[in-house]
């Protein structure tokens, strides 16, 4: 395959960065999409250019490590799929592709297509944990019953990645659905009862101050999402919030 | 509870719950405007209740009033935050491979219902006004039908109000379905929820549509 990519290039987080082009040939349509920003790399290498710098970890789909803008949606065109999963295949021979940071006052750019996302590490600090005690009388989780649709719901919340497409996809950056998600994932187990007013409310504090912006049911983070998280888990927040702040 | 309106959720939430208010006020508005197609008498009797029932016109209209107010300020407020959340746009964004048009554009179809609003209250609420707090004119429970049925003489007025119901149309078609999950209520019942939240969204504008095409080919005599 032959392809003409336009790649976001910023040198710093300070500096001004520009759409720069570059042509490359030889690509393989099993290659993944990361495969294919090796080859590139490698021949900026050897022509004495600055390789392109993006985030990537696992190379499964499970770290949430890789990131990129691709043609317009996060990820790529594909569904359910990380970058690191995304195959050249879906594109055409002779096909142009955009490929940028993700975008959001909350995901500073580091340096080309590397963004910063220690903001989803602080939302998770705010609250998204159980505390317990390890002192050694501490009771066997599988002692305590769980509704199996209970279970299946909080570990479909439990499978996102933490990987950003959410706020990069939604028009307004929004991170609800990550939050939502990790609010979920112990608000619907008996061990997440205890912080659960504290944990929402901090969680969306949190979110509020890292400069995301608000959600308005557009629904693009679900359609996006590789791992499938559903809307449900904001209307789930949602609900968590108003009550605790009746509470609180 | 002192901070809800501070943040994110409860600012969604308050956009929800005003914007159904305004749901059941159209729903009430439009009925009584039906009513001047079934019987100019019942629509007369009907205006006459609703412009001098001191209930109505000291209690209500405030609080629809600031409802309105309330609806479209906010929607300013969170639409100016969320083009702060990213500041730098994408020069490829495919929006509409992920979201429906509808939802990514409720401040142009609320800008466009705004401007209609402006338009609806020189044609009626600022004249009402006038002839009831101003003038002090004397009430004719009769006046309602004729005076409603002249606002509609210009083929011009009516095709605003066309373009208007259109936009509202398409402003209700994702505000109406969205609030339910805005304020927390998404299960078996959503879908279900959600395509009667859709219909109401098409079927009344289209009744208002109606109505004003209806009384600009039903001229009365001046």
């Amino acid at each position: 395959m032959k392809l003409t990519l336009k790649i976001w290039r910023q040198k710093n987080a300070q500096a001004k960065g520009q759409m720069v082009t570059y042509p490359i040939d030889g690509i393989d349509g099993d290659m993944s999409f990361l495969e294919m920003m090796d080859v590139l790399n490698n021949k900026l290498i050897n022509e004495g250019e600055e390789p392109v710098v993006f985030d990537h970890d696992c190379r499964e789909g499970i770290c949430g490590s890789c990131s990129m803008f691709i043609n317009g949606e996060a990820h790529g065109p594909d569904r359910l799929v990380t970058t690191c999963q995304l195959h050249m295949r879906k594109f055409k021979d002779g096909e142009t592709i955009t490929i940028e940071p993700f975008r959001a006052d909350g995901f500073p750019v580091i340096k080309d297509l590397m963004v910063d996302r220690s903001a989803f590490d602080r939302i998770q600090h705010a609250g998204g944990f159980i505390s317990v005690n390890t002192s050694g009388n501490t009771q066997d989780a599988n002692s305590i019953p769980i509704e199996k649709a209970d279970a299946d719901d909080a570990f479909a919340a439990a499978t996102c990645i933490g990987c950003g497409a959410c706020v990069a996809s939604c028009k307004n950056a929004s991170a609800m659905l990550f939050v939502s998600a990790k609010v979920s994932q112990f608000a619907l187990l008996p061990q997440g009862q205890v912080e659960a007013t504290d944990r929402v409310l901090n969680m969306v504090k949190q979110m509020d101050e890292e400069g995301f912006g608000n959600c308005t049911n557009t629904g693009a983070c679900e359609v996006e999402c590789p791992k499938g998280i559903s809307l449900e888990n904001i209307a789930r927040m949602n609900r968590e919030y108003l009550s605790a702040s009746l509470k609180g | 509870m002192s901070g809800l309106l501070k943040s994110s959720i409860g600012r969604k939430v308050a956009m929800a719950l005003s914007g159904l208010f305004l749901v059941i006020f159209l729903t009430q508005h439009f009925v009584i405007n039906s009513t001047a197609v079934i019987d100019p008498d019942t629509f007369n009797a009907w205006s006459h209740f609703m412009g001098t029932n001191p209930l109505v016109q000291f209690a209500l209209q405030p609080v629809l009033i600031f409802g309105v107010v309330f609806h479209f300020v906010m929607g300013f407020v969170l639409e100016l935050q969320n083009r702060k959340a990213r500041p730098v746009k994408y020069a490829n964004y495919k929006g509409g491979e992920a979201a429906p048009w509808t939802s990514r554009n409720m401040i142009l179809s609320g800008l466009v219902i705004l401007a209609f609003l402006g338009l609806h209250f020189y044609d009626f609420w600022i004249p009402e006004m006038i002839h009831k707090y101003v003038e002090f004119a004397p009430e004719d429970p009769t006046r309602y039908y004729a005076e409603t049925v002249h606002k509609f003489e210009s083929p011009v007025r009516v095709a605003l109000y066309v373009i208007s119901f259109v936009l509202l149309a398409l402003h209700l078609w994702h505000g109406f379905a969205s609030t339910f999950q805005s304020v927390g209520f998404n299960n078996a019942y959503s879908k279900a929820l959600s395509k009667f939240a859709k219909v109401w969204a098409v079927a009344i504008p289209v009744g208002f549509i109606l109505i004003a095409v209806y009384l600009h080919l039903n001229q009365i005599p001046h």
